[in-house]
């Protein structure tokens, strides 16, 4: 090859390039972050900050709207093979919006040693799952079970009246993730 | 777009080949060697590809399991998709382009070619990885082109094969994108300014760009299906506070920009034939220059459509439906333009300019099947049907495999030096135009009423429109064997020598130098005035 035939740098134009590169894999990425945000403040796949930081998000104060009544089905999971038995107490609640519920879900640890888990939480139809608010719920902390310990564990939440005229039924989904040892 | 004052390079160089096959093909620096490889490659690639659509085919063309079980039937649907992606059309646009672009602005070679020889070769190493999984226990990769978690990650042995190929094709495309890019910016001809360029070269630098931003997202995408296998961690798993929804979002944020790099060089392609054989300018050069890029530009905003059915807001649904259809406006500028330029033109019809013309009425086909997907509420019926499956196999084959079929037999005399037989191409042309059709059409009826895709057995009722899609698909697979006869022979040098423009109304630079293109062209920059 000729030497002419390089003759123009092209450094400069290849670095700008791979910059491009390299900032586009890091953008890949910061669609992570980017989209559970996203999921946090629109309610969007009926995700809730899992810290339960957003416990006053729907939170209400106020009138009860007698005229009124969502169901609330509740419904629970055991990620994966944990040996874990778990289950709502109630499985369909009438509430008015605007009323404080409490509710409580069964817990069993089916091993014979000290174990301990934790939930998330999830709401659908998405968009409902701002209007859901949970002053107090146990999947805002880590759960410790001594072995073969059954226990029942409360999860007050509200139903913001504001809550679209149309959603007439809301689904509030636990599920279980076994934290090892 | 620019008329040229040359002479013919007839430099002592001219005849300087390297001798040896490992010095001429393996450790080759010419843009004329690679881009010729680079097109061996992908026939090869569309000829693997093709066998498995056959397979597909063979086992829909009546209901029940006839030839293979419903696993081997998924492995074939997905590696037919990355095979066909990646390593068919996406090499032949770069191959092409390895060839054309240095030639259409006067450049003696590629900018960077070292790196162009690397960008290559990893292209056998990336397949190879990729076409070996059939042979490992568990077989190929079979949870789709797209590789959606969780499915994806329930692969066996091949899953990390899968990874790394797509990485390694994905770092070739990067590498060949920037080189094409360089080339592009930094070695035009004198006097050749940005608006002289030919389209050709013109959609490939919207193409390269769009190629170095999109590709580094699929690969960090798929770095993340490898994390969340092997290293722990949760970005699509539920387990762990992440969500497999993401993973659509990131791969459709890559995917349908990657739908335009399939698509913006057959563009180019088909604005450059038109005019030669209408024996006119092209119609609005400016505003097809302006089309490509809004093109380009649209496809960063319009992922959505591809997941409508994952259930988003309402105001993200509506965004990414009327942002879709916003795509119609560029691209029907560009089709009008094609059809002025056509307007009252000295028409005659080679191969090329057939397949162009093909092109343009079928892939126009494809765009309105598209406009009728984009429509969120109707797209609920149509997801994940054969509907889709017309509609990407009428902008894709019809698309741009005819434009690179037509780009082919437009360049083959300029690369061989002699014609290839205009009676075989016209044969090949109106074997693949009514197979094509006989092929997709009728998966336009099967979709609508309620086929759904990647299903090795369906209902009985489905049996006719399948049986006519599977005959044109063997008819399809045939016409192609008369493609690669009519280009062996021209390799071989039978045919009537080309002279150096051997169309009558072509323009550009390529035309300027003698049939066969000798080893070293341009040298001397040559003038545009």
């Amino acid at each position: 090859m000729e030497r002419e035939f390089t003759a123009p740098r092209h450094g400069p134009l290849v670095r700008r390039c791979l910059v491009v590169v390299v900032a586009m894999f890091g953008f890949g990425f910061a669609l992570v972050p980017a989209y559970r945000i996203f999921c946090e403040v629109t309610g969007f796949q009926g995700f809730i900050a899992a810290d339960g930081s957003d416990r006053d998000r729907g939170g209400y104060v106020g009138a009860v709207d007698e005229s009124r009544t969502v169901t609330v089905e509740l419904v629970a999971s055991v990620n994966g093979r944990a040996p874990w038995g778990f289950a709502p107490v109630e499985r369909r609640l009438e509430v008015h919006p605007g009323a404080l519920v409490t509710t409580r879900y069964r817990a069993v640890n089916e091993t014979g040693e000290p174990r301990a888990w934790q939930a998330s939480y999830n709401v659908a139809p998405g968009s409902a799952a701002r209007y859901l608010g949970k002053p107090e719920c146990f999947c805002f902390q880590r759960q410790e079970f001594e072995p073969g310990e059954a226990r029942e564990l409360p999860v007050t939440f509200i139903v913001n009246p504001d809550i679209p005229s149309h959603v007439k039924t809301v689904t509030l989904s636990y599920t279980l993730f076994d934290l090892e040892g | 777009m620019s008329s040229v004052a040359t002479h013919p390079d007839h430099g002592a160089h001219a005849a300087a080949k390297p001798r040896g096959f490992l010095r001429r093909w393996v450790l080759t620096t010419s843009h004329k060697d690679i881009g010729t490889l680079y097109l061996l490659f992908s026939l090869a690639m569309f000829f693997i590809g093709g066998a498995m659509a056959m397979v597909i085919r063979a086992e829909l063309f009546q209901p029940g399991m006839d030839f293979v079980d419903p696993y081997f039937f998924n492995q074939m649907t997905t590696v037919h998709g990355l095979v066909m992606v990646f390593g068919a059309v996406m090499p032949a646009f770069v191959g092409l382009a390895n060839w054309m672009v240095p030639l259409q602005i006067g450049a003696p070679d590629m900018a960077l070619p070292r790196m162009n020889n690397w960008s290559f070769w990893l292209l056998p190493a990336a397949f190879s990885m990729m076409l070996v999984t059939f042979f490992l226990p568990g077989g190929a990769p079979a949870a789709g082109w797209t590789m959606y978690p969780p499915l994806v990650l329930q692969t066996g042995m091949a899953f990390p094969f899968l990874i790394f190929a797509v990485h390694i094709a994905g770092i070739s495309s990067i590498m060949g994108a920037i080189n094409i890019i360089a080339t592009i910016l930094n070695l035009r001809a004198p006097g050749m300014g940005l608006l002289k360029m030919p389209l050709f070269v013109w959609t490939w630098l919207v193409t390269a760009f769009l190629l170095i931003a999109v590709i580094p997202v699929l690969a960090g995408a798929i770095t993340m299906l490898l994390t969340d296998q092997y290293f722990g961690t949760s970005f699509f798993s539920a387990a762990g506070g992440g969500d497999p929804v993401l993973y659509q979002h990131i791969f459709w944020f890559f995917g349908h920009p990657e739908v335009y790099i399939l698509i913006l060089p057959a563009f180019g392609i088909v604005s450059t034939i038109l005019p030669a054989f209408a024996r006119k300018p092209l119609f609005g050069y400016t505003s097809m220059v302006y089309a490509v890029a809004s093109i380009a530009f649209l496809s960063f905003i319009v992922w959505g459509h591809h997941m409508f059915t994952v259930g988003m807001p309402t105001a993200g649904t509506l965004f990414f439906m009327f942002a879709t259809m916003l795509i119609a406006v560029p691209t029907g500028v560009k089709v009008f333009n094609w059809l002025a330029t056509l307007w009252r033109g000295a028409l005659t019809f080679e191969t090329p300019m057939l397949f162009a013309l093909a092109f343009v009425v079928l892939f126009t086909i494809g765009g309105l099947s598209g406009i009728m997907l984009a429509i969120a509420p109707v797209d609920f019926q149509y997801h994940d049907t054969y509907f889709v499956v017309a509609h990407f196999h009428y902008v894709l084959v019809s698309g741009s495999i005819f434009a690179i079929m037509a780009a082919v037999y437009f360049w083959l005399p300029k690369w061989t030096g002699v014609m290839y037989s205009e009676r075989l191409g016209k044969l090949h042309f109106w074997t693949s135009v009514v197979a094509m059709n006989l092929v997709f059409f009728p998966q336009h009826f099967l979709g609508l009423a309620g086929m759904p895709r990647r299903i090795a057995d369906y209902p009985v009722e489905f049996m006719e429109w399948n049986m006519v899609s599977s005959v044109g698909a063997f008819a399809y697979g045939a016409a192609q064997l008369i493609f690669v006869w009519t280009v062996i022979q021209c390799m071989r040098g039978r045919g009537k020598p080309a002279p150096a423009k051997p169309w009558e109304g072509a323009e550009g630079l390529e035309w300027t130098v003698p049939s066969p293109a000798p080893h070293h062209t341009f040298h001397e920059p040559p003038k545009v005035v």
